[in-house]
C-alpha cells in the first residue's frame, strides 16, 4: 500500500476514547480509505486506561499495525504507556496545560484541549473532540466530511454543532501553530461507500438476513452487542430476543424455539458456553437446529474478560458427553462473520444439529470497511421438511431412519402430525427406549449426518505463491495479520504462503494434508498457549507442523510481530 | 369430538399405585373437557418419573434435560403462541435443578402451565431427600434428617406467577379443574401437585395427604386475589394443607408484550434476506 496511517487515541474510561476513535474511523472511511480499528479496554466503567487504534490505508487491510503515527493522549498516562510505540516520525497530541514540564517530551505537540473545548463549545467535556480535530488537522483532512459524520453520530443537532465547533478549534489550532516535521497528508481518495462495521454487527446482520426469528442470551463480553443489535431491530424484523436468566436457560430456550420451527440462536463467551454445554447435547440428540456464537476471551474461568484469545477450540470441538455430529465455523474476517452466520443457519436446518460459530474479542469488536454485502447471494435452506401434503400424517415419525441420517422435519402444531422429541435415546417415533438394537441404529443414523456435513465444508484456499518454502497456518481472527505478515516476508525475499481456516469441523483433512505435504516447513500461529489448531491438524491428518507461534497475553498479533517470529523460527 | 381414548400413549413404566397416574388422568380429562386436540398441545418435560408423563399420553412432546423443561417450553411458546404449552417436572427437577428457571419464568409471567409432581422425595434415584422433603426426613443422603424445605407456593407468589395452585393427585376431579383453569389462564400457572410415592416416601403417604388436604375455595371468605392472604395461606403446612387456587393475579404476559408476535407466530413468518438491505445502508 502506498499510503497508510495509524492513529491511537488513549485515555480513561469515560473520556470519550471510543467515541472519537469511531468518528475518526468513520470520517476516514467516508473519504474512501480502508480501515481497521480496534479497541483495548479494561473491565471497568470509569477510569483505568483505554485506547482505540485506527489504521487507514489506500488498499484493503485486515489487522492493526505496530507503529503509531499520531498518538492522541487524552490523559498523561497515555504518553508514558505508548510513547515507545510511536514511529520516529510520529507526533503525540496532548493537553499542554495539563503537563508542567512539556519540554522533555519528544515528538510531542501540545494543544490546550480543555481550554479550546470551553472556548469553542462552552463545554470542557468536549476536549476529546478538540483532540480529534487536532489529529485530523495534522493531516489536513476534509473538515466537511468530519462534520457530516458528527451530525450522524450525535443525532441531536445542537450537540453535533457544538462538537463541530470543538473539532474545528482543534483542527485550526494545529494547522496554524504546528511547526514540526509531520508530512503525512490525508485527503479523500474516492467516493466509494463502504460499510464500517464490527464482527458482532456482521454476525447480527447475518442472522437477520438468514431469517433468525429468536434469540435468547445472557450478556457477556465480547458478544453482548449481537444481542443488543438484534434487540434494537426486533420489532422491525419480527424477531424476539429474550434476556435469559442464565446461559443454561438461554440455550434451552433457543432449543425450544428451534424445535417449534423458528430459526434460533444464542451467543456467549467461553465460560457462558461452559454452562451451555449441557444444552448442546440436548440439541444434538433431539436433532434440533440451533446456532451458537462462541466469542472467545482469555480463560480459564474469568481470565481476562475484555481481552482476546483463541483458547476454546479444543473445548468447542469436543464439548459435551457422548458422540454427535456438529459443525464448527470460525470466521477469519468481519465479512466472513456475516456469510458464515448465514451458512450456520443453513447447516443447522439441513443437518438438524447444533452449529457453533467461533469468534473472539478482536473479531467481535474491531471495525473494518467492507463492501456492502450482496443480499441476493444469501440462500435460505431449511432442509428436509415434511411435505405440505403430509402434515396430518398420524404415523409421522420424527426420527425416521434414512440413508442420509436426516429425517423429514415437522413443526409442532403445523398439522395433525405429532412431533415427539426426546433427550433419552428413542425410537423413530421419538419415544424413549432401552434396547441395544434401537440405540445402535439411532446413533448410526445421527452420525451418518457427518458424511453429508463433511461435503458442505468449503475447500480452504492458500494465499500467496503456489510453491513456497514456508506455510503459515491460522484460523479465526489471526488470519488477517498472518496474511499481511506473508506479504511482508515475501516483500523481503522470503518464500511464504498462508492457509487460513474458517471451517474447522468437520475438518477438511484431505485438503489440509495436500497443502501441508506441499510445504517444506509449516508454522501454526494461534492466540493460545498450547497450539490447539496444530493439535487438531495432527489428530486429523497425522501431520506434525514444524512449529507453533503462540501468544496468550490477551493481545492480538500484529503483522510485523508475526513476520519477526517467523524469521526467528525459520533461522 | 376429542375423547380420552385419543390421548392414549405408550404403556407406562411407573410403579403400580403411583401418584403419577392420578395426574396423568387429570391431564387427559382436562384437555378433553377443553376440547383441545393432541396436535394443539405441546407437552414439555424434564427428567424423573414426572418427565415420562408426555410419553404416556398424546401430543407434541419435548422431553428435555433434568431441571430444564421450562426454558424450552418458553422458547417453543414464543415461536408458536398457538400451541397450548404444558411443562411437567418433579420436585427435584423444578425446585432443585431448575430453581433459577422456575423463579425467572414466573417473574416474566410467560404464558405457560407448569405441573410439578411433588412427592417430596427423589424417587428415580431410589429415595433421597428432595428440596421439598419435610425437615428431618431421614434418607440415605440425609441420615441426620433433611434441611427445611422450599415453599413452592410462597415462592410462586413472591416470584410473580399469576396463578399459583396446589393439587392432590388423590382428587382427580379437583385436579382436573385446576389444570383446566391453568390452561385457560393467561400467564404463568403453577400447580404444585401432592403426589404420594408408594415406593420411597413412607411418611407423606396417600392417607397422610388425604387426612390433611382441604379446598381453599370452600373456606368462607377466602379471596385468592388477595396477595397477603395468599401468602398466609402459603405458610400453612402440617395438620391442614390447603389445595386449590391459592393465588391469582391479572398481569400482562411476557408474550403479549412482544411486538414481533403481533404479526403472528414466528414460525409462520416468511424469510426475506433482502429486507436487511436498509440495515446495510445504515452502516455506509
Amino acid at each position: 500500500m502506498a499510503l497508510q496511517i495509524n492513529v491511537m487515541v488513549g485515555g480513561e474510561a469515560g473520556q470519550g476514547v471510543q467515541s472519537i476513535g469511531f468518528i475518526l474511523a468513520k470520517s476516514l472511511a467516508r473519504g474512501g480509505y480502508h480501515i481497521f480499528a480496534d479497541q483495548d479496554y479494561e473491565s471497568r466503567i470509569r477510569g483505568g486506561h483505554n485506547f482505540y487504534r485506527v489504521r487507514a490505508a489506500d488498499s484493503p487491510i485486515s489487522a492493526i499495525a505496530d507503529a503509531i503515527d499520531i498518538l492522541v493522549a487524552l490523559n498523561i498516562e497515555t504518553i508514558s504507556l505508548h510513547q515507545k510505540e510511536l514511529d520516529p516520525k510520529g507526533v503525540i497530541i496532548f493537553d499542554i496545560e495539563k503537563v508542567k514540564d512539556a519540554a522533555g517530551l519528544k515528538n510531542a505537540f501540545g494543544v490546550p484541549l480543555d481550554r479550546l473545548a470551553t472556548e469553542s463549545a462552552g463545554d470542557k467535556l468536549m476536549a476529546n473532540t478538540v483532540a480529534l480535530g487536532a489529529a485530523l488537522g495534522l493531516v489536513r483532512y476534509d473538515l466537511e466530511i468530519i462534520g457530516q459524520v458528527l451530525v450522524e453520530f450525535f443525532k441531536n443537532a445542537e450537540v453535533a454543532e457544538k462538537n463541530i465547533k470543538a473539532t474545528r478549534a482543534g483542527y485550526e489550532y494545529v494547522r496554524d501553530n504546528f511547526k514540526g516535521s509531520f508530512d503525512s497528508r490525508l485527503s479523500p481518495i474516492s467516493k466509494t461507500k463502504r460499510m464500517l462495521l464490527n464482527g458482532n454487527e456482521a454476525m447480527a446482520l447475518g442472522a437477520i438476513a438468514a431469517g433468525c426469528k429468536f434469540m435468547a442470551a445472557y450478556p457477556m463480553t465480547p458478544v453482548t452487542s449481537i444481542m443488543e443489535y438484534l434487540a434494537a431491530k426486533a420489532d422491525e424484523f419480527g424477531l424476539v430476543v429474550v434476556p435469559a436468566e442464565d446461559e443454561i436457560a438461554a440455550i434451552n430456550m433457543t432449543i425450544g424455539a428451534g424445535y417449534a420451527g423458528a430459526r434460533a440462536m444464542t451467543a456467549t463467551s467461553g465460560s457462558g458456553f461452559c454452562l451451555m454445554v449441557e444444552g448442546l447435547g440436548l440439541a444434538a440428540i433431539t436433532e434440533t437446529p440451533i446456532v451458537v456464537v462462541e466469542g472467545q476471551r482469555p480463560g480459564p474461568a474469568i481470565g481476562l474478560p475484555t481481552r482476546t484469545e483463541q483458547g476454546d477450540l479444543q473445548f468447542v470441538l469436543y464439548a459435551h458427553q457422548g458422540d454427535f455430529p456438529r459443525a464448527v465455523l470460525a470466521p477469519n474476517t468481519i465479512e466472513d462473520c456475516f456469510w458464515l452466520t448465514v451458512k450456520a443457519f443453513n447447516l443447522a436446518d439441513k443437518y438438524q444439529t447444533p452449529v457453533i460459530v467461533m469468534t473472539d474479542h478482536v473479531l467481535a469488536t474491531s471495525y473494518t470497511t467492507v463492501d456492502k454485502f450482496d443480499l441476493s447471494k444469501v440462500t435460505i435452506d431449511r432442509g428436509l421438511l415434511l411435505s405440505a401434503s403430509e402434515p396430518n400424517d398420524a404415523e409421522y415419525k420424527r426420527y425416521k431412519i434414512t440413508p442420509s441420517g436426516i429425517s423429514p422435519r415437522a413443526f409442532p402444531g403445523q398439522g395433525k402430525a405429532l412431533v415427539v422429541a426426546d433427550s433419552d435415546e428413542h425410537d423413530e417415533a421419538g419415544h424413549l427406549i432401552e434396547d441395544a438394537e434401537t440405540r445402535t441404529q439411532m446413533m448410526d443414523k445421527r452420525m451418518r449426518k457427518l458424511t453429508g456435513l463433511s461435503k458442505e465444508v468449503a475447500t480452504p484456499e492458500v494465499y500467496g505463491p503456489k510453491q513456497a518454502d514456508t506455510l503459515l497456518i491460522g484460523w479465526g481472527s489471526t488470519c488477517g495479520a498472518i496474511r499481511e505478515a506473508t506479504d511482508i516476508l515475501n516483500k523481503h525475499g522470503a518464500s511464504v504462503s498462508c492457509l487460513s481456516l474458517n471451517e474447522l469441523w468437520p475438518f477438511p483433512a484431505e485438503a489440509v494434508s495436500n497443502i501441508l505435504n506441499n510445504a517444506k516447513r509449516s508454522f501454526v500461529i494461534e492466540n493460545n498457549a498450547t497450539g490447539q489448531l496444530a493439535r487438531l491438524i495432527r489428530t486429523e491428518t497425522g501431520i506434525k507442523v514444524s512449529g507453533n507461534i503462540l501468544k496468550y497475553d490477551g493481545r492480538p498479533f500484529t503483522p510485523d510481530s508475526i513476520a519477526q517470529a517467523v524469521r526467528k523460527e525459520a533461522r | 369430538m376429542v375423547t380420552v381414548a385419543d390421548y392414549t400413549g405408550i404403556p407406562s413404566a411407573w410403579c403400580p399405585g403411583c401418584g403419577n397416574f392420578g395426574i396423568l388422568n387429570a391431564v387427559k380429562k382436562a384437555l378433553v373437557e377443553l376440547a383441545i386436540e393432541p396436535h394443539q398441545v405441546l407437552l414439555v418435560s424434564g427428567i424423573g418419573q414426572a418427565g415420562k408423563l408426555p410419553h404416556y399420553t398424546k401430543g407434541n412432546v419435548f422431553n428435555s434435560l433434568h431441571g430444564r423443561p421450562v426454558p424450552p417450553a418458553i422458547g417453543a411458546g414464543i415461536a408458536n403462541p398457538e400451541l397450548n404449552v404444558i411443562a411437567f417436572s418433579g420436585d427435584g427437577d423444578a425446585y432443585g435443578e431448575g430453581g433459577n428457571h422456575f423463579i425467572h419464568a414466573m417473574r416474566r409471567n410467560h404464558n405457560l402451565t407448569y405441573l410439578v409432581h411433588d412427592n417430596q422425595v427423589y424417587a428415580l434415584t431410589k429415595g433421597q431427600a428432595s428440596p421439598t422433603s419435610d425437615q428431618g426426613f431421614i434418607t440415605k443422603t440425609t441420615p441426620y434428617g433433611a434441611a427445611p424445605p422450599v415453599n413452592p407456593i410462597a415462592l410462586g407468589i413472591i416470584a410473580g406467577a399469576s396463578l399459583v395452585a396446589r393439587g392432590f393427585s388423590g382428587n382427580i376431579e379437583h385436579l382436573t379443574s385446576l389444570i383446566k383453569a391453568s390452561i385457560t389462564h393467561k400467564g404463568f400457572a403453577l400447580i404444585d401437585i401432592l403426589q404420594p410415592c408408594v415406593s420411597f416416601n413412607h411418611v407423606n403417604t396417600f392417607s397422610w395427604y388425604k387426612e390433611r388436604v382441604y379446598k381453599v375455595e370452600e373456606e368462607a371468605g377466602y379471596d385468592s386475589t388477595n396477595r397477603t392472604a395468599a401468602l398466609v395461606k402459603a405458610e400453612e403446612w402440617g395438620q391442614r394443607i390447603p389445595i386449590g387456587v391459592i393465588y391469582k393475579a391479572d398481569r400482562p404476559t411476557y408474550e403479549e408484550q412482544l411486538p414481533a408476535l403481533k404479526k403472528g407466530a414466528l414460525v409462520g413468518q416468511k424469510i426475506e434476506p433482502g429486507q436487511a438491505e436498509k440495515l446495510l445502508d445504515e452502516l455506509l
